[in-house]
């Protein structure tokens, strides 16, 4: 928007070291870290999707894990019924084709990000913060007593998806296809923001009635905005569900949509790279904090609460010349 | 016959903590503008506190002021130290650092008593049964949780409509800032009220106690049923808590004791009560999304 060009510089030189990484990684035998990243990149995703609507648009939904959850489930339950032989209701057959189950994942999250939008965006405020959270959670129940799809205890996925002859047990071929559709999805929420569509959706958070004054129809722009934040997160689901080789009614539980609403906050809303920067730091501050102690929440909760109450802007504004270029 | 009349008085009973839960709820978010995600956690430090001293000393009443203390103090506490700074910030902010909070608690909360659940015993006074139609036992306990409802109610709507600070309740409702400028301590009028619905929540952990198991999580559990009662009935009134409290709780009953038994007679028995479980804890959520497609401001709004 403006002639700054320090955020894109920003952004390039954070995908440059993700780029490297891998290599230093592989030098240093660590193939952990390689693992580690990954997980970081695909909660990225995730939190990027999320920043559209709660950072760009000023929806605070509180349930953004029931479309994550749901993305991994459709790349789970295709390969359950592929591996069975049995079709899905009867008709769909089963698959492990990466070109049909993310097809898939982002049909079913964005189609259910449509239906639970359509009805929670007729609130606003804490209503909607509430409802979000409700439906995300009937969701979750509706998997746990799912028992043919391993209820409590999740569908283990044996062998990842095939795509195009690639290898994606190997960490590291994983770890760049994760990181081009990180690249590409970024890219994406840029090219969104900066459109016509991102201006408005821009001007409903600033005030949606001055929107709706000038004649937009804020409804369908803002159930727009939903649905393609659900389907990043589905994208975001499905790749998790090949990383883990492994889908549990844990990617839909309400903590997810917690956490993934910090990654967005913890890195600066409102920014192509902050939600990447939260997920790094989120996913890295658990790991290490989990090394430390088995009661690592305990630490969290309080440094949420301190983050919140005394460092606005996120880990981006800490960023020498990038304070106040994010939203404004 | 008899089955379901007491289905309909276990509804009633969830009902009752449920309203218990959301009018602390809703008259906080009525008068400060506060989300507090810790609710549950106030609801568990209750039940927890109520456990603990029940099982140390024995003793009921002692157990009932330990557990309402608790509840009590913790609220204060988390008004005076988090809460407090944030009510001039927006619904997001208020979110993060109440969802933080409930990560404390409840990794607090295990790190004291461990994961496995506590189990406490109704008091021996109320362990009985008595016919409130012939041939059909009830537990006294649960008719008690069903009067201790009613009178809280009834004492709610005195304490709101008829006393001084009922009135700047209702005032602050209405228009935060102009209270102020009128001269009231609105500051001491938070912590009250904050005190006031956080004794509610620990008022409904403890009497959950004996009935279900006290363990970590449990308050997370029932505060999103409790989201659904606040939507359902309208944020920031308390008859709409109510209603829906009522509405919620006999809903979610009759659907988790019935619908198991009728799709058992579609198929096997152990997928039956699997998916019928799903479903009817899905019920709600579907009473809810009909609400708003109906109501979307709730079927009992605050104002106008």
């Amino acid at each position: 928007m403006t002639t700054n060009r320090r955020p894109l510089m920003a952004l390039g030189l954070t995908f440059a070291v993700l780029l490297v990484l891998p290599f230093v990684a592989t030098a240093l035998d660590s193939t952990a870290t390689i693992s580690l990243v990954t997980r970081m990149m695909i909660y990225a995703i995730a939190a990027s999707s999320l920043n559209l609507i709660l950072g760009y648009g000023g929806m605070v939904s509180f349930g953004h894990a029931a479309y994550y959850g749901l993305g991994g489930y459709t790349v789970g339950i295709l390969y359950a019924h592929f591996v069975s032989g049995d079709p899905l209701f009867g008709i769909i057959p089963g698959t492990n084709q990466f070109l049909i189950t993310l097809p898939a994942a982002l049909l079913v999250s964005g189609l259910f990000a449509l239906a639970l939008g359509a009805l929670s965006l007729r609130t606003s405020g804490v209503q909607f913060i509430m409802i979000t959270l409700a439906f995300a959670q009937m969701v979750f129940f509706l998997f746990v007593s799912l028992e043919m799809y391993g209820g409590d205890d999740g569908l283990i996925i044996r062998r990842p998806n095939e795509l195009l002859g690639l290898r994606l047990r190997d960490e590291l071929t994983f770890y760049f296809l994760t990181l081009g559709f990180l690249a590409a999805y970024v890219g994406l929420c840029g090219r969104i923001v900066n459109s016509r569509f991102g201006m408005v959706i821009g001007g409903i958070r600033q005030n949606e009635r001055r929107m709706a004054a000038i004649g937009v129809s804020t409804y369908r722009y803002k159930l727009v905005a939903f649905v393609i934040a659900g389907m990043g997160a589905g994208l975001a689901g499905a790749l998790m569900a090949n990383h883990a080789r492994f889908v549990s009614p844990d990617m839909l539980h309400w903590t997810k949509s917690g956490e993934l609403m910090i990654m967005v906050i913890l890195g600066g809303m409102g920014t192509l790279l902050g939600p990447i920067l939260g997920a790094i730091s989120l996913i890295g501050l658990e790991s290490v904090l989990s090394g430390w102690t088995e009661n690592w929440q305990f630490y969290l909760g309080p440094i949420l609460v301190l983050i919140v109450l005394f460092a606005r802007g996120g880990l981006y504004s800490l960023i020498p010349g990038l304070r106040g270029n994010g939203r404004d | 016959m008899t089955l379901v009349l007491e289905q309909i008085l276990n509804g009633v009973q969830l009902g009752v903590m449920l309203f218990l839960l959301a009018a602390g709820l809703t008259l906080i978010f009525g008068i400060m503008g506060v989300i507090n995600l810790a609710h549950g956690s106030l609801y568990m430090v209750g039940a927890y506190a109520a456990a603990v001293t029940a099982s140390a000393t024995g003793s009921a009443i002692l157990a009932m002021l330990a557990g309402l203390a608790a509840a009590a103090v913790t609220g204060m506490a988390i008004e005076y130290v988090v809460l407090r700074r944030l009510y001039a910030r927006n619904h997001l902010d208020q979110v993060l650092a109440t969802f933080g909070l409930i990560l404390f608690f409840n990794q607090g909360v295990t790190m004291l008593f461990g994961r496995q659940p506590l189990f406490v015993d109704i008091p021996a006074a109320l362990s009985g049964a008595v016919e409130i139609v012939p041939g059909v036992p009830y537990p006294v306990y649960r008719l008690l949780i069903i009067g201790v409802g009613i009178a809280v109610a009834v004492g709610l709507y005195l304490l709101i409509t008829r006393t001084r600070i009922g009135m700047l309740v209702r005032a602050g409702a209405t228009n935060r800032e102009m209270v102020r400028a009128l001269g009231v301590d609105i500051r001491l009028l938070y912590t009250v009220v904050f005190g006031l619905g956080a004794l509610l929540a620990g008022l409904a952990g403890l009497m959950a106690g004996p009935i279900t198991s006290v363990q970590v999580g449990m308050g997370e559990q029932i505060l999103i049923l409790t989201f659904v009662v606040v939507v359902i009935g309208g944020i920031g009134s308390i008859r709409g808590a109510v209603v829906g409290a009522l509405l919620v709780g006999i809903v979610d009953t009759m659907l988790r004791a019935f619908l198991p038994t009728l799709l058992r007679g579609m198929m096997a028995g152990a997928e039956a009560d699997a998916l019928g479980a799903g479903l009817s804890s899905m019920g709600v959520y579907l009473l809810m999304a009909l609400v708003l497609l109906l109501r979307p401001k709730g079927l009992v709004p605050a104002h106008g």
